[in-house]
């Protein structure tokens, strides 16, 4: 169980070499991306004026304040409090970030399937596992809001953070085919039997 | 007693903002529950961020967590209190609108179809709005859910028939917290509704998501089912998150209503761990905040 303090844009190899089990905290850029972002992006065709190549992108839509623009607020948008949604919703988009785009970590929370795990294995990615609805903790992470693309989609903008000391964040899929996700499913489902027995349902 | 819509509006504004930021007394005392008899290194951990967050957002004045959700109001009415239901309606969804404009929170809500987001936090027949009736004289009470999409998401229905008994009842609900998995934010309160009907049994599910750690079933049936679906739930090791331990779920939740002979429905509504609500009482010495 390693920890890895990474600044992105990172490399394949180094990706590589983060496993389920260890821990990441990040500092530098992180993009914010979201069920809309995606869909614009992968189903409407829109590009980004964002280089995401060696990039972190996280599963979110912030809440902002719109203030006047200046050193501190670049785009004129202020961190409310800024968290992280459900993963699996965004299943399909793992592997497009990946070719077209160039990603490398998807942070979230809940996990992602098969077919990210596939993209992790053939391209080299890893999942990072945010602790869900722990937003207002995460807010003190964020350093500043940096850049917005797609700002019509506001709140589900591509939203480029500063971050800093932004975890420890726990991996929970790996590029080696691991996925922690996986496990605890497997083992549940092993533990369904003896809950129902538990509960006196007769054939299940 | 009559109520002044000028004062719901403003409850309302208030409900929304108190909701999303102070956790309920009872939730906090289930994280502390778990905490103790959490047994996995990661759960653990995950559980002591959580309870960490908690602090952090009152310290910080911030919201717990970045859903704002879909807003819930559910009215409670007691005898002889007087009201225009028509402007209490619009003074609820225009309190609702300036809680997210003038704090401002992320409107969450959007057209079904086109998606457009008014950033009001309002929509067609958004604010969700719910009536009942007491028989206390004087009582009118506002309770404020905001519904996170997480566990919202987490939402299940299923006609079972007479022949699949109780047996039914529970596969399904063992099933459904299975396939959820971490998707819903555990540990979450699992609510079921049982009985009644299609519509019916998924508000009693949602009655049942939103109701305080603690209480109880009124109905001895139903609160024997949910004792039972407690301790299996949680023999499950979905844990904190879907990252195993057997902190799955704060409790399961059970509401009934009497159904069709046959009939024998079952629904399911996950809370997710920021199980947020807040409740406004109006009293004719003003109105009173708590949960």
């Amino acid at each position: 169980m390693a920890h890895h303090d990474l600044v992105c844009p990172v490399d394949e190899a180094a990706i590589r070499r983060v496993r389920i089990g260890d821990t990441v905290t990040l500092d530098g850029p992180l993009f914010g991306i979201r069920d809309a972002t995606q869909i614009h992006m992968f189903d409407r065709g829109r590009r980004t004026r964002f280089d995401l190549h060696g990039h972190a992108v996280i599963h979110t839509a912030p809440n902002v304040r719109k203030v006047p623009r200046s050193n501190v607020y670049p785009v004129g948008f202020a961190p409310v409090c800024i968290g992280t949604t459900t993963s699996a919703r965004m299943e399909r988009f793992t592997r497009p970030l990946m070719t077209e785009y160039g990603v490398r970590i998807i942070i979230g929370k809940g996990g992602l399937m098969d077919e990210t795990l596939q993209a992790f294995r053939d391209l080299g990615g890893v999942y990072l596992a945010v602790i869900g609805g722990t937003a207002a903790l995460e807010t003190t992470w964020i350093e500043s809001i940096d850049d917005v693309d797609f700002e019509d989609l506001n709140p589900e903008c591509l939203w480029r953070f500063t971050v800093k000391g932004f975890g420890p964040l726990l991996v929970g899929m790996d590029s080696a085919g691991g996925s922690l996700y996986e496990q605890v499913r497997v083992d549940a489902l092993a533990r369904r039997a003896a809950a129902l027995a538990r509960l006196g349902v007769k054939s299940a | 007693m009559k109520i002044d819509p000028a004062a719901i509006e403003e409850a309302a504004r208030e409900l929304y903002i108190r909701a999303l930021k102070i956790l309920p007394d009872d939730i906090k005392d289930g994280f502390r529950r778990l905490d103790a008899g959490e047994t996995d290194a990661t759960a653990k951990t995950i559980l002591a961020t959580m309870i960490e967050n908690i602090g952090v957002a009152e310290r910080t004045n911030n919201l717990l967590c970045q859903d704002t959700g879909i807003p819930i109001y559910n009215i409670l009415v007691g005898r002889g209190v007087e009201f225009d239901g028509a402007a209490l309606k619009e003074a609820i969804r225009s309190g609702c609108a300036r809680a997210t404009v003038e704090h401002p929170l992320r409107s969450s809500v959007v057209h079904p179809i086109t998606r457009v987001n008014e950033h009001t936090s309002c929509g067609r027949r958004v604010p969700v709005i719910t009536f009942d009736f007491s028989d206390r004289p004087g009582l009118f009470e506002i309770e404020m859910v905001p519904k996170g999409s997480g566990s919202e998401n987490g939402s299940f229905l299923k006609m079972c028939i007479p022949a699949e008994g109780v047996d039914g009842i529970k596969t399904f609900v063992i099933d459904k917290v299975l396939e959820a998995g971490g998707r819903v934010c555990p540990p979450t309160i699992v609510g079921v509704g049982v009985g009644g009907t299609a519509d019916l049994c998924a508000k009693l599910a949602k009655i049942a998501a939103t109701r305080p750690l603690g209480s109880a079933c009124d109905d001895p049936e139903g609160a024997l089912l949910e004792r039972e679906l407690s301790l299996a739930v949680n023999s499950l090791g979905v844990g904190p998150q879907g990252l195993g331990g057997n902190s799955t779920a704060f409790a399961v939740h059970v509401e009934t209503a009497a159904t069709h002979i046959t009939m024998n429905p079952v629904a399911v509504n996950i809370q997710c761990h920021s199980a947020r609500r807040a409740t406004a009482t109006f009293t004719a010495a003003g109105v009173r905040y708590g949960f």
